[in-house]
């Protein structure tokens, strides 16, 4: 008997319409021959309701986040690349190895298949490089106008070792704060792209997985207090959280704190602060004040982390205010971002 | 950042910082009032105040585009979005301000009918221009506010409008004029006959200078006898500036001084003065918040450009509202109080949810006190690791 025809995937023309979420037979192509094609692993491959996943030594960390960037593809990335390392980032800071990820698209009716495959392609490729499998997914449809091309969501699962307790109510008055590298990158490429800002160099975003990173330190002997990604509200919502957890001051140093010169004169264009914009490839690492130059030292010794930095320091302060020596010579508080600056950045 | 961090320099401030201390006579006290939000803004962000004597003390001033906004002016905007089915194009920072019935133009966006009215947040008069091009068949309204500095392009973009015949497009015009804000300040009886607010010089706008020029403030130091040194918004300028009014008060001797001159000349830009000249005429009144009315203080549309002008196209009233009635805002701009000196300072009123206009703009001095100095009034605001 000859096996039924069915004309493959134009992903050159094609466009994404309501079937494909229809749960018929044009969703089991599109399954089939964009995303299997590329994220294949023989986890996926069980095809069942639920993936089973092998049993592990420790503890599980989970995270979850969406991602609404637009625009989708941007200087240094897309919103594929950054669905897998936003997740992976979170669970790397928590002291985890990131192991597997699910995917879930809600696609807007009419969006170019291939956009989507090249999205997609780029998820393969990252998760590759981060050592992680994209083992369950979901696919929705919503109808034109209802969405905006694609949103992506992505929960990570990743297996902590016993011992390891990175939170953020550790850091301790006297700890080091320290930042793998420039801030604001992310943030500024995406602006600079929704506001048509041309620099001679485009600012490109960091978006990147910090698992071999966060491997690095933990494998060495440092005094770690905890880790993060700053990433939504940049490194003063980060630091303020820390803050607030640990019922700690933080005293930043400004003229210690990395940041690209055309990001600098990008927000001093748009009149944004630096501290308050998204990263999605920088790690704030806080540890015992002796440890601190080792901890550079292992950072700057990881393509990641050349241009790290010690950048502040914890502070005994029950009001719990993140403040900043200015290169000027005076002291200012360091606050949460109020409202929203920048909508839709990852 | 070249030709940025010059004026940020911190082994430059401490030497400006050395002379103010040598030069300042201690058995006197200098109160000096920075007219700008740029200049509240880059004296709370830099820390400036902890480099200056404790005899010398910063007063905030009204000039905050956003703050003095009163809200009877942007329950219009919020009005024609909601119910004349407008786009309305904003500038970012008056999107939070606090309006009429718990609205503001960012809550007001959320509730408004896409289909028939919508509030958009833009970063120049063009960008308003370009949705009315884009939407011929929907009324795009521009929300035109700030000083000097902000009218110019709005010149422009009417005069667009009226070269191409852009039918779909109009301004609601909430320009407001420097000088005269000044001169309501050293009028006000807080000054004048209660003393209420010493006031012992000001520092001349930057941005508002490069338009107008500093000849316009020349008034001040000879009827008034009050220095007035025009200065930039990088926090050396303000620190310069700060030195350059010590020493006029020292010699008694009251004069304009332009700390600014990269940017400002006596004349000031003559082409843009020429615009504005051209598109608007001076309003008999205007409600500033924490003002008041203030006669001959802001702009309208003149009649030839009618066709342009919103509040006629819609036929628009304006109806005064008064503020909350502990929000200190008018006290506040008037320089007669200080942020913490408000009840509703911190507790209800955070750049969070704003209830009065100062903690609105990153300009307004009440969020700048918020966001960069409230540490200063927690005794152990000052910590050490």
């Amino acid at each position: 008997m000859k096996s039924d025809y069915s004309r493959p995937l134009d992903l050159k023309h094609g466009r994404v319409d309501l079937s494909h979420g229809g749960g018929g037979r044009a969703m089991q192509q599109l399954i089939r021959e964009l995303f299997a094609r590329h994220l294949g692993n023989e986890l996926l491959a069980q095809s069942n309701d639920g993936t089973v996943l092998p049993s592990q030594q420790g503890r599980l960390v989970m995270s979850t986040d969406s991602h609404v960037v637009a625009p989708l593809f941007f200087p240094g990335g897309d919103i594929g690349a950054l669905s897998v390392h936003g997740t992976v980032n979170d669970v790397a800071v928590m002291g985890a190895t990131p192991l597997w990820l699910s995917a879930g698209f809600i696609l807007e009716e009419g969006f170019p298949l291939a956009d989507l495959d090249r999205i997609v392609r780029s998820m393969a490729e990252a998760a590759r490089h981060a050592g992680v499998q994209i083992v369950t997914g979901d696919t929705k449809v919503v109808e034109q106008g209802k969405g905006d091309g694609v949103f992506i969501t992505t929960t990570g699962i990743g297996v902590l070792p016993d011992g390891i307790d990175l939170s953020g109510a550790n850091a301790r008055p006297g700890d080091a704060v320290l930042i793998s590298g420039s801030i604001g990158d992310h943030g500024m490429a995406i602006m600079s792209q929704r506001e048509n800002l041309a620099f001679d160099a485009p600012i490109v975003s960091d978006s990147a997985p910090l698992n071999s990173l966060t491997a690095a330190l933990l494998a060495s002997q440092i005094e770690l207090r905890l880790m993060r990604d700053p990433t939504r509200g940049g490194l003063a919502a980060t630091l303020n959280e820390i803050a607030t957890q640990a019922g700690v001051g933080i005293t930043l140093f400004e003229s210690a704190i990395p940041i690209k010169p055309a990001v600098e004169a990008a927000c001093e264009l748009l009149g944004l602060d630096p501290l308050n914009i998204a990263n999605e490839g920088k790690l704030i690492v806080v540890c015992a004040a002796d440890s601190a130059p080792s901890a550079l030292e292992v950072l700057r010794a990881h393509p990641l982390g050349r241009e790290a930095a010690i950048i502040g320091t914890i502070t005994a302060d029950p009001n719990r205010f993140v403040q900043m020596q200015t290169r000027f010579g005076g002291r200012r508080m360091v606050d949460w971002l109020s409202g929203e600056q920048l909508p839709r950045i990852c | 950042m070249k030709f940025v961090d010059e004026f940020r320099d911190g082994q430059l401030a401490e030497g400006i910082a050395g002379a103010i201390r040598k030069t300042v006579e201690v058995n006197r006290r200098y109160h000096f009032m920075e007219f700008c939000g740029g200049h509240t803004h880059a004296i709370a962000r830099y820390g400036i105040p902890d480099l200056l004597p404790d005899n010398v003390r910063m007063i905030h001033g009204p000039g905050c585009p956003v703050c003095v906004l009163p809200i009877g002016r942007i329950d219009l905007a919020i009005r024609l979005a909601l119910e004349h089915g407008v786009i309305l194009c904003s500038y970012g920072d008056t999107l939070r301000v606090p309006a009429s019935n718990g609205l503001s133009l960012l809550r007001a966006k959320a509730l408004v009918d896409k289909a028939r009215g919508d509030i958009r947040m833009i970063y120049s008069p063009n960008d308003a221009l370009k949705i009315a091009r884009e939407n011929p068949s929907r009324q795009v309204v521009f929300f035109a506010i700030g000083f000097e500095t902000t009218t110019p392009p709005t010149a422009v973009a009417l005069l667009t409008a009226e070269r191409e015949g852009l039918q779909n497009f109009s301004v609601l015009c909430c320009h407001v004029l420097t000088p005269a804000a000044i001169t309501h300040i050293l009028d006000s009886p807080e000054v004048r006959d209660l003393g209420l607010v010493a006031l012992d010089g000001f520092i001349g706008p930057a941005h508002v200078s490069t338009v107008i020029g500093s000849q316009p403030y020349e008034f001040f130091a000879e009827e008034y006898r009050k220095p007035v040194v025009i200065a930039g918004f990088e926090p050396l300028d303000v620190m310069q500036a700060i030195l350059m009014l010590i020493r006029q008060v020292n010699t008694g001797n009251y004069r304009v001084e332009n700390e600014f001159t990269r940017a400002v000349t006596r004349e000031g830009n003559r082409k843009a003065q020429a615009l504005v000249a051209e598109c608007f005429e001076l309003r008999k009144q205007f409600e500033w918040r924490g003002l008041g009315e203030v006669p001959y203080s802001a702009l309208k549309i003149r009649e030839r450009l009618a066709a342009f002008d919103a509040e006629t196209r819609f036929n628009l009233t304006y109806q005064p509202v008064p503020d909350h009635k502990s929000c200190e805002c008018g006290a506040i701009l008037r320089g007669v109080k200080h942020p913490t000196d408000c009840k509703l300072f911190g507790m209800v009123c955070t750049p969070d949810s704003p209830m009065g206009s100062c903690m609105v703009s990153s300009e307004g001095c009440c969020a700048a006190h918020y966001t960069y100095g409230r540490h200063k009034d927690h005794p152990q605001g000052h910590a050490t690791s």
